[in-house]
């Protein structure tokens, strides 16, 4: 039995005449230890899929089954990490951190508390800015704050919503290389979502590609079978690399070819230049 | 790391960011750059504030000249040429029996305010003298068990601004009792706010002046064995039902729109109800909570001089009328005098509430 699994999942939002059905049909099981990425395009319903996984919503349809109990709220058990990181602005790292660890372990020490916040914030590389608000650091170290809150409620799984979306590449790097060995130390499972296919072929062990929304649905997958640790530069040489690659990209490019020829309507661009302002002057 | 706190920290955190440039004024910090600022920020209020002056002055000076020319012709016409030159001599000489009453000049304003000092100055001095005399009879009094003597002479016009603050902050404690827990309710609740909405939407607009009667005739029947004066209560209560409205629909306005992230936060954590609402919603809708007491704490003292002056609760709303009604001489020029006296405390009323908001809150707010 998978660890996680959805069954023939749908998720319709609105009733009636204005429903959407963002996701239709999404069959997906991950074992424990694995590490999946899923690849979309933006709006393809990747954020509701994540929500359907952690709790936050619930199916229209199917069954979100995890270690085989269906899935219903949230739970300590699955930790996420927001697109936003979703900090509370008005406490420091430390207290942000700290909520988390009092929810997940009831009823301890305040020195317990502190003793395990400060080996989370160390973990992410963060103690020096133990005392600080989200508003005074960077987006990277926002996102740390954000990875080391997850983890310090100790969860069996880790749940990531494009978690580097709105980091720069160098950031994106490291933080990927950080996510990578706190994953390898314990060996939970996690889910990535990304538009990023570099990003999934260099983190997870199985990509699948989500094809967009309305009516998204989950692709044919992709097995990485690229040892770890993985290198960012050798892996460039490596045949095995290029060739997935390449075929997701291709299956990736082939939807969106797809998406575009269903678009009925042609639109007229009107046939107009810019004003010259700069010539008008001299 | 310990942040030092310095002047100009401070002022800026209150809102009276124009301190500062004074202070670098005096202390030959300025830049040259920073001379257009200085030029803006001090010249410019500095002038508007002579030119206000200089205005009022003219002003002043022609509606008396209007004033005495209508009393002169008057007296022509009445009385004859004599009894005309006699009232230009007395008001030309100053004599307060016949001097014009209208808008009083900058300079009487300022009299106005040195005699009512004094005044203060003297009460005070009274009542110690008075409090010295009866020490020894009261004493007796109370180990007697009878009541001591109080002072019972007419308060002054700083006694008064006390007097008026107590019953502006006892309405302002009263409106955030009231009005900060119903907007967290509310807020909380789309059941309750449909209930209260319409409520809220129909007493907002209510004037002071019926928020007091409405007051007198509860307050009244409620106490009606007590022997006691009941005028501040009546006060204070109605000041509090005016001014706690901005905070209701604000803290309701708060606590329902909080950022649909930290609820989803409060969810993946799974915090319990209590600490949904005092760790996440209640900490991130302070800033407008903020915003309604700010604007709850202006309307208060606003509308406390009208509800002061039909209640006769002793305080600044009452020296207005009773100036007003007593017609002195220096009448006038002491009711500018409170006109400014009550300007000037609500802008540090404000500032205070500003000043605690950028205490409390993640949000910094600047001065407008």
């Amino acid at each position: 039995m998978a660890y996680l699994e959805l069954n023939n999942v749908y998720k319709t939002y609105g009733t009636d005449e204005n429903a959407t059905e963002v996701l239709s049909n999404i069959n997906l099981s991950i074992e424990e230890g694995e590490f999946v990425a899923i690849v979309g395009f933006t709006g393809s319903g990747k954020t509701t899929l994540v929500n359907l996984i952690n709790g936050l919503l619930e199916p229209t349809k199917g069954e979100v089954l995890f270690k085989g109990k269906p899935v219903e709220g949230t739970s300590h058990e699955r930790g996420v990490i927001f697109q936003n990181y979703s900090l509370l602005p008005w406490l420091t790292v430390e207290q942000n951190v700290l909520m988390a660890v009092k929810e997940a372990f009831p009823k301890r020490e305040k020195a317990v508390y502190k003793r395990k916040a400060a080996y989370y914030i160390d973990m992410v590389g963060l103690t020096p800015a133990i005392n600080k608000l989200p508003k005074e650091l960077s987006g990277g170290m926002r996102q740390r704050v954000a990875v080391a809150r997850a983890l310090s409620m100790k969860p069996d799984m880790i749940i990531m919503d494009e978690p580097l979306g709105a980091l720069d590449a160098l950031t994106r790097g490291t933080l990927q290389d950080q996510i990578l060995n706190i994953w390898g130390k314990d060996k939970r499972t996690a889910l990535l979502i990304t538009n990023d296919v570099d990003e999934g072929i260099y983190m997870a062990d199985r990509i699948i590609p989500l094809r967009p929304g309305p009516n998204a649905t989950l692709g044919p997958e992709f097995k990485i079978d690229i040892e770890r640790p993985r290198d960012k530069t050798a892996m460039n040489d490596n045949p095995n690399y290029k060739k997935t690659r390449n075929a997701i990209i291709e299956y990736l490019m082939d939807i969106g070819e797809e998406r575009k020829s269903q678009v009925s309507e042609a639109f007229l661009l009107p046939d107009l230049a810019p004003k010259d302002f700069v010539n008008q002057f001299r | 790391m310990k942040q030092s706190v310095t002047l100009g920290k401070v002022t800026k955190f209150m809102g009276l960011g124009f301190l500062s440039t004074f202070k670098d004024l005096f202390t030959g910090k300025l830049e040259k750059e920073d001379y257009k600022a200085f030029l803006r920020k001090v010249i410019v209020p500095v002038a508007s504030v002579l030119l206000f002056l200089g205005l009022w002055h003219l002003g002043a000076k022609a509606l008396y000249n209007v004033e005495a020319e209508f009393r002169i012709e008057k007296a022509l016409n009445e009385q004859g040429q004599a009894a005309a030159d006699d009232m230009a001599a007395c008001i030309a000489s100053g004599d307060t029996s016949c001097q014009p009453n209208t808008l009083p000049s900058p300079s009487q304003v300022w009299t106005s305010f040195q005699s009512l000092l004094n005044d203060h100055a003297l009460i005070s001095a009274d009542k110690a003298a008075f409090k010295e005399k009866t020490a020894a009879l009261n004493e007796k009094r109370v180990a007697e068990g009878k009541d001591p003597i109080v002072y019972t002479g007419r308060p002054s016009f700083v006694d008064q601004i006390f007097r008026s603050l107590k019953t502006v902050f006892a309405g302002f404690f009263l409106a955030l009792l009231i009005a900060v827990p119903l907007g967290i309710f509310i807020g909380l609740s789309p059941t309750l706010k449909s209930a209260f909405n319409w409520f809220i939407q129909i007493f907002k607009p209510v004037s002071p002046v019926v928020w007091y009667l409405l007051v007198f005739m509860i307050v009244k029947t409620l106490l009606i064995d007590s022997s006691e004066d009941s005028s501040f209560s009546i006060s204070f209560i109605a000041v509090g039902l005016c001014s706690m409205w901005a905070t209701l629909v604000n803290t309701s306005m708060g606590v329902s729109s909080v950022d649909k992230d930290y609820i989803n936060v409060a969810k993946v954590l799974k915090l319990g109800n209590f600490q949904k609402v005092f760790k996440i919603i209640l900490p991130s809708s302070l800033p407008l909570i903020f915003t309604g007491l700010k604007i709850t704490l202006s309307v208060a003292w606003m509308v406390l001089i009208a509800i002061e002056l039909l209640a006769q609760s002793p305080g600044l709303g009452l020296f207005v009328w009773e100036e007003f009604q007593n017609g002195a001489n220096d009448s006038n020029a002491k009711i500018i005098v409170a006109m400014f006296v009550i300007g000037i405390i609500g802008f540090l009323l404000d500032r205070l509430m500003l000043s605690i908001q950028n205490w409390v809150s993640f949000e910094k707010t600047d001065a407008i």
